[in-house]
């Protein structure tokens, strides 16, 4: 081992890990530490390399350079077997032909544990996970939330160090999904174990997690909490992928430290904050991020002297869609158009396309990072 | 109600052919061979209804004794079948893709593509005594003279085994593909190591491409007669010629129709053991 001054509370550690599929990169230098007992998750669109990390970390897959650890000790070269680290497959991977409780015991008669420990250890994990009957069942006469709550069992009853769960709700229905996200987290809380949760729904990362990592393309794009990644995104990709935003193209025309002062191409102009406290000079080119629902909606002329930047504009279109309800705004002079979120406070209820309206927003919610094509498919 | 007679009018034109096959060349010839054989001849040319030729097999030893020779012997060679078999099927259907597989899966095909007398004399070109790996022997100084490596039970063994194998191979290739990957990197990740994965998760998956992989396979090479009578030579002891023999050499067709029966009866009833050991039913087998 090179180092030994290691912290204990961190469960698993990665430095600079890669692994390449031929030519292709797909995880990319990746450096990350999880601290023991938290819930950290994954996040990224399909492809980013969030299942080969997770694979890498159970060790289906040799990283084709770096460091792992877990609890301090190296990885490489260990096989999946000898791991402490256990996961639950995308698809859960319930063994069909057992019952329940043999998919349970399995994992407990592979560690060599005597018969009468292990269908003690069983009953009482199907206990906690609130399913104490359903030991003689098949996986097949399961719903699809038992299932994912006996998978889970499966693993926690092995008490691995690290729990490694692939996208577990991506087969269930948005009812059932909402449902699981509070009902994993409470699990989580309730065995003390260290989750790693990949994900490409931005909602599940941030409901669960104590920190979230954001990937793209391989590599990580920022790693925080769901508060630091939601109001204070490090990137362009972590501000488009994370949370709705606006998204404008847009120039510098002067910069006073942080605060920029942008036109658009159809000559509005309005203040913005470089996210990165970066220098820009005039002429640079920008991208705006603007959350929808940092925008006031007012049905009368907004005061310049409580909002930085303040526009008079048409509704668009309505978009209903109960508390996440949006109109769409175009301004007056331009035809640039502003997503705004609908406070639900009832004095937008009668709003009709056409009518006049008024936004406004503070400079500190424009976020502007250097121009950048990208695109963001979740 | 017509609509209904229509189709049912259409259903029945449809199987037509296929019930005439089976009703003639199955049915009739099996009923006419179970009367065949139920007749002794007590006179030339008079007959009664009998079981006298069934009471034969049982009272001439050689003729059971040659029964349950081939009876271990077909057992045997479908365990080594099923042995070599299931590596290879699941080499196949699990650790290679695309044309690597095709080429594999066609590899194991091209046996079949000429008979199975030509097959058979193959193995009689290499084996025989002046044939090709006696006298590489020779020429390599392995060994001093020719060997004869036809006419022993190896050689039946392994000519059984090698014209069995695509029947083992097809249906294990078949479930083993649909056997989810996942299932057997959980197998693992709980901490079983290959042995658990393989007796917990991977064969208990694949039993039913086992059973029918085995069912076929038992019944071909009881039922084989080209390859035991070359490979074995005179003394390959091989039930199907017993039948031959009673049928072609010594005209006692009842007698040969009354074995015919029996190999039908005895391998029903081995093979109804078999997956009643096995905790194995038929319909999910084939389901
Ligand atoms: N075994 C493999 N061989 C070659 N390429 C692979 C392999 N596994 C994954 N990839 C590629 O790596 C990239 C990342 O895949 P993956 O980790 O599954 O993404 P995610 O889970 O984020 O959707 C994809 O472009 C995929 O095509
Ligand atoms: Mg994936």
């Amino acid at each position: 081992m090179s180092d030994t001054t290691r912290d204990p509370a961190i469960d698993l550690e990665c430095r600079e890990l890669t692994k390449y599929f031929g030519n292709f990169c797909a995880v990319d230098n990746i450096s990350f530490s999880i601290p023991a007992g938290s819930f950290f998750s994954i996040l990224g669109p399909s492809g980013c390399g969030k299942t080969t990390l997770l694979r890498m970390l159970a060790g289906f897959q040799e990283p084709t350079s770096g460091e792992l650890s877990i609890k301090g000790r190296s990885m490489l070269g260990v096989p999946p077997n000898k791991r402490p680290v256990n996961m639950v497959f995308q698809h859960l991977a319930l063994f069909p032909m057992m019952t329940v409780g043999e998919n349970i015991a399995y994992g407990l008669e592979c560690q060599g544990v005597d018969k009468a420990l292990i269908l003690q250890k069983v009953q009482s994990v199907l206990e906690r996970v609130g399913l104490p009957d359903a030991i003689n069942k098949k996986p097949d006469q399961l719903s699809g939330g038992q299932k994912q709550r006996i998978a889970i069992a499966r693993c926690l009853v092995l008490e691995p160090d690290v729990l490694l769960l692939d996208e577990p709700l991506g087969a269930l229905d948005l009812k059932l999904r909402e449902h699981m996200k509070v009902e994993l987290k409470q699990l989580q809380n309730q065995f003390n174990t260290t989750f790693i949760y990949i994900t490409h729904d931005q909602s599940e990362a941030l409901v669960m997690s104590d920190q979230v990592a954001v990937m793209n393309n391989g590599k990580f794009e920022q790693v925080g909490t769901p508060q630091e990644l939601y109001y204070s995104p490090q990137t362009d990709f972590v501000a488009a992928f994370v949370g709705e935003n606006n998204r404008w193209r847009a120039s510098v025309r002067g910069a006073e430290g942080a605060v920029l002062e942008l036109e658009l191409p159809n000559g509005m102009t309005f203040k913005g904050t470089a996210a990165r406290k970066e220098a820009f000079g005039a002429g640079d080119l920008v991208d705006v991020f603007v959350r929808p629902e940092a925008i006031m909606l007012s049905k009368t002329q907004v005061d310049t002297a409580t909002f930085d930047n303040v526009l008079e504009g048409q509704v668009d279109c309505l978009l209903f869609d109960g508390a996440n309800s949006r109109v769409l705004v175009k301004e007056s002079n331009g035809n640039h158009e502003v997503n705004v979120t609908l406070p639900q406070t009832g004095e937008f209820n009668d709003l009709q396309e056409g009518q006049t309206i008024y936004l406004g927003w503070q400079q500190a919610q424009a976020k502007c990072f250097p121009a950048r094509d990208f695109s963001v498919e979740e | 109600m017509t609509g209904h007679n229509h189709f049912r009018l259409g259903l029945v034109l449809l199987m037509a052919p296929l019930l005439i096959w089976l009703l003639s060349l199955i049915f009739i010839p099996h009923i006419d061979m179970l009367f065949l054989s139920l007749s002794e001849k007590v006179a030339p040319r008079v007959y009664e209804t009998g079981l006298s030729n069934y009471a034969a097999f049982f009272n001439e030893p050689l003729y059971w004794n040659t029964f349950a020779r081939t009876a271990v012997m077909s057992i045997l060679a479908t365990f080594l079948t099923l042995l070599i078999g299931f590596p290879v099927s699941y080499y196949i259907a699990k650790m290679v893709r695309g044309r690597v597989r095709a080429f594999l899966f066609i590899m194991c095909m091209i046996p079949f593509w000429v008979s199975e007398l030509v097959r058979t004399f193959g193995w009689m070109i290499l084996l025989r005594e002046t044939g090709v790996i006696s006298s590489f022997l020779v020429f390599t100084g392995l060994s001093e003279g020719p060997v004869e490596l036809l006419y022993n039970d190896v050689t039946i063994m392994v000519g059984l085994v090698y014209t069995s194998m695509l029947f083992m191979v097809v249906p294990l290739v078949t479930t083993l593909d649909s056997l989810d990957d996942s299932l057997v990197e959980a197998g693992y990740d709980l901490g079983g190591n290959g042995l658990r994965v393989l007796r917990k998760v991977i064969i208990p998956h694949a039993m039913p491409g086992i059973v029918s992989g085995c069912i076929v396979v038992f019944m071909l090479s009881l039922g084989n007669y080209l390859t035991p009578v070359l490979l074995g030579g005179k003394d390959s002891m091989w039930f199907t010629e017993q039948i031959y023999t009673q049928f072609i050499t010594r005209f006692n067709w009842e007698q040969g129709a009354a074995f015919g029966f029996l190999l039908l009866i005895l391998s029903s009833l081995i093979v109804w053991g078999g997956l009643k050991i096995t905790r194995q039913t038929l319909s999910n087998t084939m389901g």
